[in-house]
């Protein structure tokens, strides 16, 4: 049967984005948490632990998200864990986030200068209260822009869900074109509501990034 | 666990899997090529006094760059027929990766125009060159040099994105995991072959890269 | 016992040997001013004392503190030994008052108003006392400098390390971290210095090490080093920088 591409759709579409934002969340605090160790396995001195981390990004950085998403989806079950769309793409999201999240975080770190590190020995401080005191709010400073800035391309890459069938935002507007046979107008609405999205994050990126490069 | 790899039975499928990279990288070096010419006339358009230049082509980019590369696939291969622009699907992929790759390509070529300092434009002109021999001798290698990195790493980019358009049956490299696996049900298998081949072409094509900046930026003449 | 006592130290950086077997003690109370040529070991020297590098073979002792022991507690021998490096090294997300109480609070472990009481103290004594609230960016590399006196004076120690700080200054702005360096050097504070400015080396310095290709040259008071060089080097040397 098909129908004329109307608001209430529209609202569908709206809901569906709901499945967009939480899988990009998701995947911000998987891939976060993920991030940092691999942060600390590319920084320490401790070389396996380098090349383990270098691997990992390499291999996350080297192939497309979409076969990352595939391999997952169709491989976990295979050593016994049954997944749905939903989780092989959460968890797939995150392993992807947490190559890009880790490169972006020891980018920051290292961008403080080693003497910054030697300031803080020559006063006595610790290594845990050079880190905590000295380095990291120096780091996040520079860390913070370019992580909201990714975030833009978490939201724009959980659209690669929909060809897993993850009904998010992509995928109900497949969808609805389906029911309605306005392709047009569905996906021309589908990327309004991606717009709004990442041009809110984009925005807030460059303003974090002009403020605290202003601030100290 | 009592699943049986059989990665074996995927080499018959090397030549699909050749054709696959074969189109791949076409696609890849036809986005490229466009994207840049695309990306050079909206980066002037977007630095132009006009705002009927500048307005439209800042749109362009901010609009291309916070939506996602498969709803813009969608909207030219689904979406224009509506209009009465009917593409073929390979037409249709690298088009949209064309605008698509336009709006980052401008990024980086205003990027690496600013890169070049006003003193080394000052110093070419104090010297009695023209405009145009400053922007030849002096602002062209600069720049190239400076937007290097970003073009090598956008080009690999690129070449992973592609593998979107094998949802609208473009026959690339990773349409060939799909075709694989409708033969041979094995589809984990497909996709982790598929998937590491994507990883063999970037590694190459980081090499090659590394070597021509190497040989063009990095080594003297001989003399 | 001396304050400071170094026993054939050796360090190379890589195959090369940038302190060769240097030997030398160093008094309470005294300031010694280590001059040399780019390269030859003088700020090596300063950064092994502080346990910025380590060394190859040899001992380092700093206030009864063996630097040089595998398990030496290098946070109790940086709060003895404070240093100024060339780059000033200030905290550019903290203001003036927190660099300096920032280590008060942490090592120290005083509370916030008696670390407080002390910052207002020594940033008043460098002369900066308006420029409390200032952060590092606002101030001139001069000014910047001086807090980095102030922020090591406040850890009370009991030997300054001072490591060319006023070679990344503009001419005009020497003159006031140099007469900073005098008031402190007044007071009695043990001090090393590597320093490019021979006349303050030879006005305040009580003694001068001159330094070439990694050992100890010359030694001896200031301004007999500084007047009559006994060997060629330190002679050719100090006719290069002052002439």
């Amino acid at each position: 049967m098909i129908r004329e591409f109307a608001g209430a759709d529209v609202v569908y579409l709206l809901l569906a984005a709901r499945w967009t934002v939480a899988l990009a969340l998701v995947a911000m605090l998987g891939g976060g948490l993920l991030g940092l160790v691999i942060a600390a396995l590319r920084i320490v001195p401790f070389k396996p632990a380098n090349w383990l981390a270098i691997l990992y990004i390499n291999l996350i950085q080297g192939t497309p998200l979409l076969g990352q998403l595939f391999i997952f989806f169709f491989g976990l079950p295979l050593i016994g864990i049954q997944v749905d769309a939903w989780t092989a793409a959460a968890i797939s999201l995150s392993i992807y986030a947490a190559a890009f999240f880790g490169e972006i975080w020891r980018g920051a770190l290292q961008s403080v200068s080693i003497r910054q590190w030697e300031a803080g020995a020559s006063l006595g401080l610790t290594y845990g209260q050079r880190l905590f005191y000295v380095v990291l709010p120096q780091a996040l400073r520079v860390a913070v822009a370019p992580t909201v800035g990714f975030l833009v391309q978490l939201i724009k890459n959980t659209s690669l869900t929909a060809l897993i069938g993850f009904v998010e935002l992509t995928r109900a507007g497949q969808i609805i074109s389906g029911a309605t046979f306005a392709p047009l107008r569905v996906y021309l609405v589908v990327a309004v509501v991606y717009f709004v999205i990442c041009f809110s994050l984009s925005q807030m990126s460059r303003r974090l990034e002009r403020k605290l490069h202003v601030a100290r | 666990m009592n699943y049986n790899f059989r990665f074996e039975i995927l080499l018959r499928y090397q030549a699909e899997i050749l054709q696959g990279v074969l189109l791949t990288l076409q696609l890849s070096v036809l986005t490229m090529v466009f994207g840049l010419v695309i990306g050079l006339g909206v980066a002037i358009a977007a630095g132009s006094p006009s705002k009927w230049l500048s307005v439209p082509a800042r749109f362009y980019v901010e609009t291309i760059r916070n939506t996602p590369l498969l709803v813009q696939l969608f909207i030219v291969f689904f979406g224009l027929p509506s209009l009465g622009v009917r593409l073929s699907a390979d037409l249709a992929a690298v088009i949209a990766l064309s605008i698509n790759m336009g709006a980052y390509g401008a990024e980086i070529l205003r990027a690496g125009f600013e890169s070049v300092r006003r003193s080394q434009i000052e110093a070419g002109r104090s010297l009695g060159l023209t405009a145009a021999q400053t922007f030849r001798h002096v602002v062209l290698f600069q720049a190239t040099k400076a937007i290097y990195p970003a073009l090598a790493s956008q080009f690999v980019l690129i070449m992973l994105a592609t593998c979107v358009v094998s949802s609208i049956g473009v026959t690339e490299l990773f349409h060939q995991a799909a075709f694989i696996d409708s033969r041979t049900y094995r589809s984990f298998e497909a996709y982790t072959l598929i998937t590491l081949s994507y990883l063999i072409l970037t590694l190459a094509f980081r090499a090659l890269f590394s070597f021509i900046y190497w040989a063009v930026f990095v080594r003297r003449p001989a003399r | 016992m001396s304050l400071v006592e170094l026993t054939q130290i050796r360090k190379s950086f890589g195959p090369v040997e940038v302190l060769k077997d240097v030997s030398l003690k160093v008094e309470k109370g005294e300031i010694v001013a280590i001059i040399g040529r780019s390269g030859s070991g003088k700020s090596t020297l300063l950064r092994c004392i502080n346990g910025l590098e380590q060394v190859q073979a040899g001992r380092i002792l700093v206030a009864g503190i063996d630097v040089t022991a595998r398990n030496a507690d290098l946070n109790v021998l940086r709060e003895r030994a404070g240093m100024v490096f060339q780059s000033y090294n200030l905290f550019p997300h903290l203001d003036v008052e927190r660099n300096v109480t920032l280590a008060l609070k942490l090592v120290k472990k005083l509370d916030r108003e008696a670390a407080g009481k002390i910052a207002r103290d020594v940033v008043a004594r460098v002369g900066l006392a308006e420029k409390l609230h200032a952060y590092p960016d606002e101030l001139s590399g001069g000014q910047q400098q001086r807090v980095a006196i102030a922020r090591s004076l406040a850890m009370q120690p009991a030997l300054m390390l001072f490591d060319e700080i006023t070679s990344a200054l503009d001419p005009e702005l020497v003159g006031e971290v140099l007469r900073v360096l005098e008031g402190v050097a007044k007071e009695g504070m043990t001090m090393m210095l590597v320093t490019h400015e021979m006349n303050f080396a030879k006005n305040v310095a009580d003694r001068v090490i001159f330094m070439h290709e990694g050992r100890i040259h010359e030694d001896g008071p200031a301004r007999e080093i500084l007047q009559t060089p006994r060997t060629a080097e330190l002679g050719s040397f100090l006719s290069a920088v002052l002439h």
